[in-house]
């Protein structure tokens, strides 16, 4: 039944797309009307690039100069896998499928990607300090080989929660550590000390990628790994 | 028109276009994808703002916004995908339910006959 | 040197809430509890030094990373940050206290029942309002409201009731809507500007098209997070159907936080756009919110609904901020500072009620106002906060919220902007009306009412004494108000009479 509890009737659609094409206009009107020079912060970055302990100046500004805000984003990540479980949702066929063996080319293909992708992942993070890289980067790629792992149903699900947990938590942890750490040594907050900075901001990545890309694959999954793999054996005895 | 302005102008129509669809459309997952067509239209002028002159090095602060403000939608996409799951699992339908109205005439209609 | 940077008390309020999550999601329901009750101790302590630290040295600023702006992010805490820190932190314990007594529907003491989730939730929840607070840059707030947005969504969607499902689905629709329309609003003034530090940003902002857009949609966006009419659609339902506990976390502080972006912006980031017409236009949409709400409210049949309505109206006295302290010169002083202590007055109140009323309906099984005929014989405590709390929303001496609607009616007459106070009275009145309302429920039992079915007699007297607490809070903030006023004037912009 196409267009079944969509606005059909048919003024409210021209009123909804004349209001839209003059608030576009509108906008558009703003855009051109954005000034042509740079008047960004590039100038203020650049000549403080060599306290930053990278060479790349996006991972400068997301980890170190403005890397309040990257903490919080990370707080946000985390806040969201919570918050998909504290839905308890119930566990779908994808989570409880058992090892897709009917399926070669799938199986060898997973084999093959998996180590790769994590590979990559790795080195996309290593890399972040001087090109384009960084533990969001490598953790989008370890989401994608966990996501690749899920729908081929190629390991089991995790059961051991605090582990989980844990690792789920890390990066944020380490991160939360450093910014407070900072304080005893009589920093400001997340205050690197320029020679260590390198050093911690390669700490930092490294967990977060691991994180980060388990967070992803997790939000992929929805339901809590515990119950599914209850569900799992539950189903295995009967 | 220099290729920034370009660039503004065509975010603003994608941002105007996905506030069309997250208005229209009723189904939920299309609501988020409108809602995510807005998100991409702002990092488009953040990311395009970056590179105003041409002759400069890209200024890095629009792309650590944009950074951010990817993994703050993804979480917030990740949760709308999860609730709508649960509205799925506990009314049948993907509808919030001021548009059930028209499927319920439907059905009258269905059941009459 | 040592002690010196631990006594900067203001990453204290930010950082222990974010300490507390780890081991908050570690554990299972009963540590978790734990954990968070000892943070909210916490939590309370280091607010306290901080509003001690600004009292004496005035306001106070920390550069995060040892990067002043432009290039790093700013903290500031003066009179205002500090006092909404109070109202989350008072809130914010007395509602952990109430909600280890709470029994959440799919309970458990796992890991993963809704009894559990509560807390790392809240504890985001409160982390998120900390950082609003503090917040010196423009993109730092945005994450803070996407931290707070999501939080309380969660929160609405805890128990699995299909009210509150959808009610949250609502919600989240609205919050996506109104961040979206602040990041846009942000991504201008950026491009246009080059910083996103809110001092350097006052200084540096043009009276042009980009600034103006930005402007709309930042204001539009937090709008709808506000709930400020006409875009008030999604709170009723969504406080009416939540959990108690988290009932009284929205109505109290999550939307005073987005009050607090528009108030900060506004005053201290873009103070010559708000022309005359645009104040009037504020304070009338804040005018309809308060008669439309409290009109909704007395047509309510369930109470948790009827709280809810009441909030709407209360947000709306916020809003009279604007077009009072604007425009009535020397009287400015008087305006904000009402306007602001009715947001923690009301915090209090509006918390203590949702506590009170849920202890009701979880003892009577009902949500019905014509149930709860006979409680106050089973329940006194909780009637008696109900109570206290109702005084405070109707303004009536001693309470806090007599002192905010004194000082907004006072710059109201001063100005001449009389509909205004006029609009104060008819809401108090209407206020009045709705209160008593619940009241000759409870107090006034008809001769042929059944004798009461205390349905759930296990209600632990936390619940209760948690109400009544935060009930008298309301109230002592009355009687306490010449310090907090004091505080509030530090780093207030205006100068006195």
């Amino acid at each position: 039944m196409r267009g079944r509890a969509n606005i059909t009737q048919l003024w409210t659609r021209v009123i909804l797309v004349v209001c839209s094409v003059v608030f576009g206009l509108g906008l558009v009107w703003t855009a051109l009307a954005l000034p042509q020079e740079a008047t960004g912060l590039a100038r203020v970055v650049k000549p403080r690039m060599p306290e930053s302990g990278v060479t790349n100046p996006v991972t400068a500004v997301l980890l170190n100069f403005r890397g309040y805000d990257t903490l919080l984003e990370i707080g946000v990540l985390l806040l969201a896998i919570i918050a998909v479980w504290s839905l308890r949702l119930a566990p779908t066929r994808t989570a409880l499928e058992r090892f897709m063996a009917e399926t070669p080319v799938l199986a060898y293909l997973v084999r093959l990607l998996v180590p790769v992708m994590l590979l990559v992942a790795g080195y996309l993070t290593w890399i972040g300090s001087s090109r384009a890289g960084g533990a969001f980067q490598g953790g989008a790629v370890v989401a994608g080989a966990g996501v690749l792992l899920l729908l081929a149903a190629m390991v089991p699900l995790p059961r051991r929660r605090r582990l989980l947990r844990s690792l789920l938590v890390m990066g944020f942890g380490l991160f939360l550590a450093v910014a407070g750490g900072m304080l005893l040594l009589g920093n400001n907050l997340l205050e690197y000390p320029p020679e260590r900075a390198y050093i911690l901001i390669l700490a930092i990545e490294t967990l977060l990628t691991v994180s980060i890309g388990l967070t992803l694959a997790l939000l992929f999954l929805g339901v809590i790994p515990e119950v599914a793999a209850i569900q799992q054996r539950r189903e295995d005895n009967v | 028109m220099s290729q920034f302005s370009l660039y503004a102008v065509i975010s603003m129509l994608i941002f105007s276009i996905g506030l069309y669809g997250f208005i229209a459309h009723a189904h939920l997952v299309r609501k988020i994808l409108a809602v995510n067509i807005m998100g991409s239209a702002i990092f488009l002028l953040l990311i395009s703002a970056a590179r105003r002159d041409p002759t400069a090095p890209p200024d890095p602060v629009p792309h650590a916004m944009v950074l951010t403000g990817i993994v703050v939608s993804v979480s917030f996409t990740a949760f709308a995908l999860a609730l709508t799951r649960r509205i799925y699992a506990e009314t049948g339908q993907a509808y919030l339910p001021e548009t059930e109205p028209a499927i319920s005439a439907q059905k009258q209609d269905i059941v009459q006959k | 040197m040592l002690m010196d940077n631990l006594g900067t008390w203001i990453v204290w309020p930010i950082l222990l809430p974010l300490i507390a999550i780890i081991p908050i999601f570690l554990l299972k329901r009963p540590g978790a509890a734990n954990v968070s009750l000892v943070t909210a101790a916490a939590i309370v302590l280091a607010v306290a030094g901080l509003a001690r630290q600004v009292l004496t040295n005035g306001e106070q600023s920390h550069a995060v990373g040892g990067w002043d702006a432009p290039l790093g992010i700013m903290l500031h805490a003066d009179g205002l940050s500090v006092f909404m820190l109070m109202m989350t932190a008072i809130v914010g314990a007395i509602t952990s206290i109430y909600a280890a007594g709470y029994r959440f529907q799919g309970g458990g003491d796992s890991g993963s029942s809704s009894g559990y989730f509560f807390w790392p939730l809240s504890m985001f929840l409160w982390a998120a309002l900390n950082v609003l607070f503090l917040a010196a840059d423009i993109f730092n707030l945005y994450i803070g409201l996407e931290l707070l947005s999501l939080a309380a969504v969660a929160l609405v969607t805890l128990e699995r009731k299909r009210d509150a499902t959808v009610a949250g689905m609502r919600y989240l629709l609205a919050s996506f809507l109104g961040s979206l329309a602040y990041l846009l609003g942000v991504a201008l003034l950026y491009t246009a500007f080059g910083t996103l530090d809110l001092e350097l940003l006052g200084a540096r902002i043009q009276p042009d098209l980009p600034t103006a857009v930005a402007i709309m949609l930042i204001t539009l966006g937090t709008a709808l997070k506000t709930a400020l009419f006409p875009l008030h659609f999604w709170l009723p339902p969504a406080h009416g159907s939540a959990p108690t506990p988290v009932s009284a976390l929205l109505s109290a502080l999550v939307v005073k936080a987005s009050f607090y972006l528009l108030l900060r912006l506004w005053f201290e980031v873009f103070p010559a756009a708000l022309t005359p017409a645009i104040a009037q236009m504020l304070g009338l949409l804040g005018a309809v919110g308060i008669l439309w709400g409290s009109f909704l409210a007395l047509r309510q049949h369930k109470l948790k609904a009827l709280v809810a309505f009441s909030t709407v109206a209360q947000v709306g006295y916020l809003f009279l901020l604007f077009p009072l302290a604007s425009t009535s010169a020397g009287w400015g002083v008087d305006a904000w500072s009402g306007g602001v202590y009715h947001a923690f007055a009301h915090a209090c109140a509006k918390a203590a009620m949702f506590m009170a009323a849920g202890t009701l309906a979880y003892a009577i099984g009902s949500d019905q106002l014509d149930r709860l005929a006979g409680t106050f014989q089973h329940y006194p405590f909780s009637v008696t906060a109900l109570t206290l709390a109702g005084v405070s929303l109707m303004g009536l001496p001693p309470s806090g919220g007599f002192i905010g609607k004194w000082l907004l009616l006072n710059s109201a007459l001063a100005s001449g902007q009389w509909w205004f106070a006029l609009v104060i009275l008819t809401g108090s009145l209407l206020a009045t009306g709705y209160v008593t309302m619940v009241l000759s429920h409870i107090l006034l039992r008809p001769p042929d009412a059944a004798p009461i079915d205390p349905r759930n007699t296990n209600v632990s007297f936390t619940l209760e004494f948690a109400a009544l607490l935060l009930a008298l809070i309301a109230l002592g903030l009355g009687l306490a108000a010449t310090p907090m006023l004091a505080l509030l004037r530090i780093g207030m912009p205006f100068t006195g009479y």
